[in-house]
């Protein structure tokens, strides 16, 4: 077995064991060793990568002496390894971006602890992406739902604690379901293990028995996820959890917390059910209507909002109806418009975030939208990231939420029953996202009133007030860039990531 | 070009005006509107006071529960929908498990070749005589590391929300009520109870964490009753002597340590069996205390981390500061 086949299982280990460490560690410390652990979990991410692409074929690697089924087991091919790596590359992003809100926002003495969340996010999110072990899944879903409640609530004010008390019980809710379709699901196969399940499940398909429970444990298990990642009759928690929590928390809840659960949906389409069963059991239709719902009315919820960073959050709840509207689709096609859209998301919605946060520096930390006439004049860089961030999730060319929006479209025409839902729904979301970031965009740009700045004490920001800001920003817009002009190997990536996956 | 009608005719028609138009030598606005300098929008005082009161009003209308029936009925219609939608629950899922398999069966799909080989070489293979230990802490060690770090992060979630950094203001008085004003208690019934009950009640946490890869027990119930121990103990006799031996400090450098030496433990332990490479570990005599490989230690880690995190929850809720 070659050295690289182990990083997997090292970068998992490594981050788990981050965590206790921080605690006794000082600030300082403990944020040096969180920064080394993602990039050097990065790197390792990405020369698995390079070794599965080698190789063409995907490796079981065992957690222990014993084989799976009886051990536990992880399970690394394409998709899994640039999904690790695309993580590593964002949550980095993330973490250095929020520095100087993290400064300002969480108490001296519980730094550590946002790191100990932080390290246990990315294992947990690692560990969703490798793992081969539906219960292995679900210990680590526990993970990250409590880490996503402790970076919502450390920065201390009645909203955050609001929000993360609505998060914790939508989200236990989820996970209470999840773990219900599993116990479903093992009664019904005996195994744990994906691919066992998977044959057990073929096998029951084709003798036509337990039909009913099959169905309920599909249901469980999607309902559960959707819920934890926002589907849109779910979403309730989501606008407080982004909008009031701070910066580097709403960029990684929004752009990694969410897409670690629909990741590990799309695994149990694949590798746990099987794609043909799912499609069969229609429970497609619910979650591409529920797709469609959420397309439009996150877009008018949003519309409606006076607060940038609330509007940032409902946008999310529209990209999520998007990503489940690919699932809808019943399609290959359909999931690889879907798998790029969450990288497209992932890497926009920071971008957003941070830019959104730029632009509110520059108008006397104030979040309001009317607050915000001419910011873009005052803050440059952000002005310039935040147009990015709207034009890609408008769907602009040149930019990622482009080849997304196209790949969406095409995967509509390969199922005849929704092709026409599922473009117009497309072509009305898009000019609602036109409508309110455009709005935003015109509104930054906007000359505003000399006495008016002097009045309110808006200041002028330059790049090198806030660097590490600065430099999230310009590296978060070269990655929008490149995965809108350099898409085609992306695509043919994911492409044979999923012919791997099934 | 050749005309038909002269000139003075010609600057009545209406292609002459557009012509003029087009070419800019007349503008259509000037001298014929009457045009003023545009004037700053200024708001006197009164309209704004009476907007502020509106808005109020709208406010104090919206949140009138007594008046506003839409705010009420919408209330009244969510009891009811959340209480049709929870029986629709209640019977779809007990309608499911009306066609799952029933309850211990001999040919159920669960006593397949995993519980088989788990329960017939379970003894052989890890060397722990409670085969359930041997399944959490040997064959699925991965997922009940997982699970002890939950516990941990959960400590840690819960430090976030409750601890007080700041203790002292300016003349040295606690600012927020710690529940330590209130110590000692000096209950006596309390304190002669816990003397007589604790060192018991701990050491048979020890034994529980000890035993349990030879008998019922392991680290999560040993750990529960050594943190009930703590906690009687605080409870009897006040923060101030508890911390003679157990502060934060303490459950930090404990927690690292544990987790830290299982974190190690089970890295060697899944890097030689994926690479397979035979374990240096000895299994030990099935049944003797020093046994079982790994498992004595894991279970004494995740004891400590267990009833730490009791404890620590119980004083964050108590105000303690820690």
């Amino acid at each position: 077995m070659a050295f690289v086949q182990n990083f997997p299982f090292i970068s998992i280990l490594m981050s788990l064991f981050a965590g206790p460490i921080s605690s006794v560690l000082n600030k300082k410390w403990a944020k040096r060793l969180n920064i080394f652990v993602i990039v050097f979990v990065g790197i390792m991410s990405a020369s698995v990568l390079g070794f599965v692409l080698g190789t063409g074929q995907e490796y079981i690697y065992v957690m222990g002496h014993f084989a799976a089924p009886w051990g536990n087991e992880i399970r690394i091919g394409i998709l899994e390894a640039a999904m690790a790596l695309f993580f590593c590359v964002v949550m980095f992003l993330c973490v250095i971006g929020g520095v100087l809100e993290r400064e300002r926002e969480i108490e001296e003495t519980k730094h550590n602890l946002y790191y100990i969340m932080v390290n246990l996010l990315l294992c947990s999110l690692l560990a969703l992406i490798y793992t081969n072990d539906i219960f292995t899944a679900y210990v680590f879903v526990e993970i990250n739902t409590i880490s996503a409640c402790g970076l919502i609530m450390i920065r201390q004010s009645g909203r955050t604690i609001e929000a993360s008390m609505r998060y914790m019980i939508m989200s236990l809710l989820g996970s209470g379901l999840f773990l219900l379709g599993i116990c479903f699901l093992y009664s019904l196969t005996g195994h744990l293990l994906m691919s066992n399940i998977k044959e057990q499940v073929a096998l029951l398909q084709a003798a036509g028995e337990y039909h009913i429970p099959l169905l309920t444990a599909i249901c469980l298990m999607s309902v559960g996820l959707a819920i934890k990642s926002a589907l849109y009759p779910f979403h309730t928690w989501l606008p407080d959890a982004y909008g009031y929590s701070t910066l580097s928390s709403a960029a990684i809840l929004s752009s990694l917390v969410s897409k670690g659960y629909i990741f590990l949906l799309i695994k149990i389409f694949y590798r746990v059910i099987g794609f043909d069963i799912i499609r069969e059991s229609k429970v497609i239709n619910v979650l591409f209507v529920f797709g469609i719902a959420g397309m439009i009315m996150g877009s008018v919820n949003a519309i409606r909002e006076n607060s940038i960073q609330r509007m940032i959050a409902y946008s999310s709840v529209a990209q999520i109806g998007y990503i489940y509207m690919g699932f809808g689709l019943g399609t290959t096609a359909g999931i690889i418009a879907s798998v790029y859209h969450i990288l497209s998301h992932a890497a926009t919605k920071s971008l957003l975030f941070m830019a959104a946060s730029g632009i509110s520096d520059a108008s006397a930390k104030s979040k309001n939208f009317f607050d915000l006439t001419g910011a873009g004049y005052r803050n440059r860089l952000a002005g310039v990231a935040f147009t990015v961030g709207s034009l890609s999730m408008v769907g602009f060319p040149m930019f990622s939420g482009f080849i997304s929006k196209i790949l969406f479209a095409q995967a509509a025409w390969g199922n005849r029953n929704k092709i026409l839902i599922a473009v117009v729904a497309l072509a009305i979301s898009t000019i609602l996202n036109a409508v309110y970031f455009l709005k935003t965009v015109i509104r930054i740009y906007t000359p505003e009133k000399e006495e008016i700045v002097i009045n309110k004490g808006f200041q002028d920001v330059t790049i090198s007030e806030q660097p590490s800001k600065s430099v999230a920003m310009i590296c978060l817009v070269a990655l929008n860039l490149f995965l809108g002009l350099f898409s085609e190997p992306v695509v043919m990536l994911i492409e044979r990531g999923l012919e791997m996956f099934a | 070009m050749s005309r038909k009608i002269p000139d003075s005719e010609y600057e009545k028609t209406l292609s002459f005006r557009l012509k003029r138009w087009l070419d800019g030598t007349k503008d259509a606005f000037v001298d014929t509107v009457e045009m003023q300098e545009q004037k700053e929008f200024v708001e006197d005082d009164t309209t704004v006071i009476n907007r502020e009161i509106e808005r109020q009003q709208r406010l104090y209308r919206l949140y009138d529960h007594a008046n506003n029936w839409g705010i009420s009925g919408f209330e009244k219609l969510y009891r009811i929908f959340c209480v049709c939608f929870c029986i629709f629950l209640v019977v779809m899922l007990l309608i499911s498990v009306s066609y799952l398999p029933s309850y211990g069966q001999p040919e159920n799909p669960v006593n397949n070749e995993v519980s088989q080989r788990y329960i017939e070489n379970g003894l052989q293979e890890t060397g722990a005589v409670n085969i359930v230990t041997g399944m959490i802490l040997d064959y699925r060690a991965f997922d009940t590391l997982g699970e002890s770090h939950v516990l941990f992060i959960a400590t840690c979630t819960v430090l976030i929300l409750l601890r007080k950094d700041k203790k002292k203001d300016e003349w040295g008085n606690d600012i927020e009520e710690s529940d330590r004003i209130y110590e000692p208690k000096n209950d006596v019934i309390l304190q002669t109870a816990a003397r007589v009950l604790v060192p018991p009640i701990i050491i048979f946490g020890i034994y529980v964490i000890l035993g349990g890869h030879i008998g019922p027990g392991g680290g999560f119930s040993g750990g529960a009753i050594i943190g009930a121990g703590l906690i009687l103990y605080l409870n009897a006799f006040g923060f101030e002597k508890t911390e003679r031996f157990f502060t934060g400090k303490t459950y930090k450098v404990m927690s690292v340590c544990a987790l830290g030496c299982y974190c190690l433990a089970k890295s060697y332990s899944f890097y030689t069996g994926a690479n397979h490479i035979e374990s240096i570990i000895p299994l030990g005599t099935p049944g003797a205390i020093l046994s079982s490989g790994l498992i004595l230690i894991l279970n004494i880690c995740v004891g400590i981390v267990v009833g730490g995190t009791m404890y620590t929850f119980y004083v964050m809720f108590r105000k303690g500061d820690y």
